[in-house]
């Protein structure tokens, strides 16, 4: 059973009946749709912010920095892009957390792989992909942000750039006075309701706009408006898509659900991925903080790897889908 | 008393400035309040998610943007 059929119903009612728009109308329809969309998503948003953020209170960036020195080739890879899963990355604490990485001994590759996937899997994108697309496609977003993030961290440590580290990086001196607190389930819960607080004051301006453009597009635009242009036939859609998608990094919020109605109208599931993945992968002030601990021709290496894995995974999924 | 707040800069740093000086003077507490920005003397402090608030030499938070309510009740 549809677990949002209720508001489905409430919904119904209240378009059609309390605001008494003509059910099957293209207005109806659009409000209907905005209505319902709305309320489903910031259900979804709330309750995996919750649970992710519930996680992470265990996964300091301390506790993560010991974590992963003791671990190495594939499996550090490994473990560090499940953490990455739990992980915001806000682009003002990359530079201390790469230091404190490299400082204490984790591989550079298995660094990679926790700086890819923690902006790559984002929960704000898994909520608005389940709300939108159903679980089956957010549980596919995470696998393949996931084994991106393992492989391109993998490849990565494999081709030995450590020199291409700035320099200054190897000379600092991390002092571990940094206590970490216990805590208990009551604060737990009491900073995951702050966050679920704070992240959905944040973007829920850019889901509203979203999804109100999207709704608009499932009224109002022509059935096959991308099929000839974006089709899977086109087989430039996948590189253009991310490299549209690339500079966005600030409205992965508000993209989604305007994504998500040109589905709709022909843009293959699998180029549709790879453009969202590319809105919260990779950013340009991201880059530019990056640059700080990393040499011109280390960051290309970064960005060239995971923009291929990114381009790879929609051909992948517009193949088999 | 002596209050850092460590931060490379970032929006996030600013508002926990901001709400930091809120809180002093809802408090009337007369303190120093300096802005570390340079990476190397932040990790020095081993922080490692920004921004951070010190007192005292001490780290309170990290990673967090506290409001002035929750800054008060450290500043007590």
């Amino acid at each position: 059973m549809d677990l949002f059929y209720p508001i489905q119903m409430f919904v119904n009612w209240l378009v059609y009946s309390i605001f008494n728009l003509q059910q099957g109308s293209i207005l109806g329809g659009a409000i209907n749709f905005f209505v319902y969309d709305s309320i489903k998503i910031f259900i979804l948003l709330a309750v995996i912010i919750f649970g992710v953020s519930y996680i992470r209170t265990y996964l300091a960036p301390e506790r993560v920095k010991k974590l992963l020195s003791k671990r190495f080739e594939i499996l550090g890879n490994m473990t560090a892009s499940t953490i990455g899963i739990f992980t915001p990355f806000c682009s003002c604490s990359a530079v201390p957390l790469f230091i404190g990485f490299v400082e204490s001994g984790v591989p550079l590759g298995v660094t990679f792989s926790y700086l890819i996937a923690a902006p790559l899997i984002n929960e704000v994108a898994a909520a608005l992909l389940w709300g939108l697309f159903g679980w089956k496609i957010a549980l596919l977003y995470i696998a393949s942000g996931w084994i991106i993030s393992v492989i391109a961290g993998f490849i990565l440590g494999k081709m030995h750039l450590e020199k291409y580290v700035e320099d200054y990086v190897y000379k600092i001196k991390v002092k571990n006075n940094m206590k970490l607190d216990k805590k208990t389930q009551k604060q737990r819960a009491k900073d995951a309701y702050q966050e679920v607080k704070s992240i959905i004051k944040k973007v829920f301006p850019y889901v509203l706009i979203g999804i109100a453009i999207g709704a608009f597009i499932h009224g109002y635009a022509p059935e096959n408006l991308l099929t000839n242009i974006a089709g899977k036939g086109n087989w430039f859609a996948v590189p253009i898509a991310v490299l549209i998608g690339v500079p966005l990094y600030s409205n992965a919020a508000g993209v989604i659900p305007i994504v998500s109605s040109l589905i709709e109208k022909g843009l293959p599931l699998g180029t549709a991925l790879a453009f969202m993945m590319a809105v919260v992968a990779l950013s340009l002030p991201e880059m530019i903080i990056l640059r700080k601990v990393l040499k011109p021709r280390l960051l290309a290496i970064y960005i060239a790897i995971v923009t291929l894995g990114i381009i790879f995974t929609g051909y992948l999924f517009n193949w088999i889908l | 008393m002596k209050i850092k707040i460590l931060g490379s800069g970032c929006p996030n740093c600013k508002v926990l400035e901001a709400n930091t000086k809120k809180a002093l003077v809802e408090l009337k507490i007369k303190a120093d309040v300096e802005k570390v920005t340079d990476i190397a003397k932040i990790m020095e402090y081993g922080v490692m998610s920004t921004p951070a608030l010190v007192i005292d030499e001490k780290i309170v938070s990290s990673g967090r943007v506290l409001s002035s309510d929750e800054i008060k009740k450290l500043l007590r």
